[in-house]
């Protein structure tokens, strides 16, 4: 039964809800967040789901703590060790943030491929979707590149001779490797410039496209809506639930219920 | 449940097992590169089969002519020309004729494209030019002076370590081990093999005691350049995945693909200079007689001899 509200209590409403509408009017950036929040997605999907929201979040937080390491890293031969070893020993917190970056570049690779075997394993990457799984196994590349080319920016022994062998295995791809090699390293032999060269790919270059491509593979996961598993009573190719008409981009949002809202709705039978 | 009108159907192609056919014939012809030539063929033709019958299957679709009428647009009738002075005189319809022509707004929208194609073109180039060229460009380094010949005593090994860019300090830091082999014909003869492992390069060590100290030694005026630790090897082994070489660098054991490289060397006012490296497919006999199949430098893992030596046949510029 719905009560009336108190004059207080509409003044805060009106306060909180004016911004929002102002943001809705010149951007409809608000329709659009509502849109993708409120989006419909199959009843029976579970955790298994939430995969690829897990890889978002492990990736958000290399770029954030790899941003703060790199205003204390110093990518040169004589300087990456120590300035690693001041990050590690001297810095406040640096212990825990470089740990965040070091042992997240694990998990991130590791969500990656769970997140993938999901797909796999729900037959997800089936037509209309076989684009997003291409696109996934760019990232799947690129990813693994961003934690070849970081191993080497401690420049300690293990960094320094795993990359070594991990540039020869390149060479010993036939026909072009020995070029991918060398393009790798720098020059002929792996040196100063093969330092500054894996950072610039590690922090700017690989970053850049693993942002665009995952906006591109998020854009194709709501445009097409996530898959049911294999093993849901829904027929595939089933007519889509009514959507209510959205007169007001806002509502909704901040008043759950009014209009869609937080309730998870099934497909109408 | 029958799908209500208007919606699509999912459309993936019928299940093949043609794929699985054509993997195998890959994998078999990749192991071919390993065990022999007749394996290649084999390889080949299966993929080559198999590939052929998936190709044949998915195409099969298209082969066959649809059952469809063409569409067809019906032209409009001209229309009749309107007077200059009245209106809409500026958009009369086009004729077919006229569309054939090239009319102002194609020409725009070419001239677009185009001009943004060549502006970026204009940029990309020389910024790929510079992240990929320099790579391939100054690899060449001066004669490294390791210390006077007599201070390596004939029949001993010495480890020794050098800048081979004393500007750029340690991270040009090299490790060959050095003997000293007395006079061949009169000249003096030193076997000179870099610690570089021909698997994936690790560093290999002697098989055998080192002293702890060695003696050092400054360069052009910077310190410690040039450090020398006397060694008696049985061989040289890697702590990286267990490759074995004798002391003349033929491999014995574990995966390297070929002999230790060596460096050339050359003598002059009594001084030992190491110079250029290169690669040896093997060495047969030992120390001043040794007999060394000699190949331009390559990268470790590349094969210098045998069939998968073909698969390496050019060679990056440096
Ligand atoms: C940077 C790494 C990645 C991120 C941030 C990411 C993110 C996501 C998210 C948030 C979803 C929707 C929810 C879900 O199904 O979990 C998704 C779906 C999907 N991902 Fe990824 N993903 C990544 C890598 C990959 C990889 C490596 C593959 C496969 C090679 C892949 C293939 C797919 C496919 C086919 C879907 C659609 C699944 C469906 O509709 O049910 N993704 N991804
Ligand atoms: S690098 Fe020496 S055995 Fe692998």
């Amino acid at each position: 039964m719905p009560r009336a509200k108190s004059a207080r209590r509409q003044q805060i409403e009106r306060a909180v809800l004016y911004p929002l509408d102002w943001l809705e009017e010149r951007s409809g950036l608000i329709g659009g967040v509502k849109y993708f929040i409120f989006r419909k997605v199959p009843q029976d999907i579970g955790w298994p789901q939430t995969l690829g929201s897990a890889t978002l979040t492990a990736f958000i937080v290399q770029a954030v703590t790899g941003a703060i390491l790199a205003m204390y890293y110093k990518p040169h031969p004589e300087t990456a060790y120590e300035s690693i070893r001041y990050i590690t020993n001297d810095l406040t917190l640096g212990w825990l943030v470089r740990g965040m970056h070091r042992w997240g570049a694990s998990v991130f690779i590791i969500l990656m491929f769970f997140h993938m075997a999901r797909v796999f394993l729900y037959g997800a990457y089936k037509y209309p979707r076989e684009l997003n799984w291409i696109i996934g196994v760019l990232l799947l590349a690129l990813g693994m590149f961003e934690g070849f080319t970081g191993y080497l920016l401690p420049w300690d022994q293990t960094s320094y001779w795993a990359s070594v062998v991990g540039i020869n295995i390149n060479g010993t791809a036939p026909f072009l490797g020995p070029f991918l090699a060398q393009f790798l390293q720098g020059g002929a032999e792996i040196g100063a410039d093969t330092i500054s060269r894996f950072y610039a790919l590690h922090m700017l270059l690989l970053p850049g496209a693993l942002f665009a491509l995952i906006g591109l593979h998020l854009y194709l996961v709501i445009r097409l809506g996530v898959t049911s598993p294999p093993w849901s009573p829904e027929a595939a190719g089933r007519d889509r639930a009514e959507v209510a008409p959205t007169t007001n981009g806002r509502a909704g949002l901040v008043r759950p219920g009014s209009r869609g809202g937080l309730t998870r709705t099934g497909v109408r039978k | 449940m029958e799908p209500p009108a208007g919606q699509h159907r999912p459309h993936a192609p019928p299940p093949s097992l043609w794929p699985v056919g054509f993997a195998v014939g890959i994998a078999v012809l990749l192991t071919g590169v390993i065990l022999g030539w007749v394996v290649v063929a084999i390889g080949a033709l299966l993929t080559a089969i198999f590939g052929f019958l998936w190709v044949r299957d998915v195409t099969g679709g298209l082969r066959t002519v649809p059952d469809v009428e063409p569409e067809r647009r019906e032209v409009a009738p001209p229309a009749a020309p309107i007077r200059a002075d009245e209106g809409g005189a500026g958009m009369v319809a086009s004729s077919e004729s006229e569309i054939e022509r090239f009319p102002r707004s194609k020409f725009l929208e070419g001239a677009t494209l185009g001009l943004g194609a060549a502006i970026g073109g204009v940029v990309t180039a020389p910024v790929l030019g510079f992240a990929v060229l320099p790579a391939f460009r100054g690899g060449e380094h001066e004669e490294v002076d390791v210390g006077a010949v007599d201070d390596f005593p004939e029949k001993e090994w010495m480890i020794t370590t050098f800048r081979l860019d004393p500007d750029l300090g340690d991270v040009t830091a090299r490790t060959a081990y050095v003997r000293n082999n007395g006079m061949l014909d009169g000249r003096p003869s030193f076997t000179i093999v870099s610690n570089r492992c021909v698997h994936l390069g690790c560093p290999v060590q002697p098989n055998g005691p080192a002293e702890d100290k060695g003696t050092q030694f400054d360069n052009k005026g910077r310190p410690n350049q040039v450090i020398r630790v006397p060694t008696k090897p049985a061989g040289f082994g890697c702590p990286c995945h267990g490759g074995q070489y004798d002391t003349e660098g033929n491999p014995t054991a574990g995966p390297p693909v070929r002999a230790l490289d060596r460096f050339e060397f050359s003598i002059r006012g009594g001084r030992l200079f190491i110079g250029k490296p290169y690669s040896v497919g093997g060495v047969r006999g030992e120390a001043a007689d040794a007999v060394i199949r000699r190949y331009d430098h390559v990268l470790p893992g590349v094969h210098v001899e045998g069939p998968s030596a073909l698969m390496y046949p050019l060679e990056p510029p440096r």
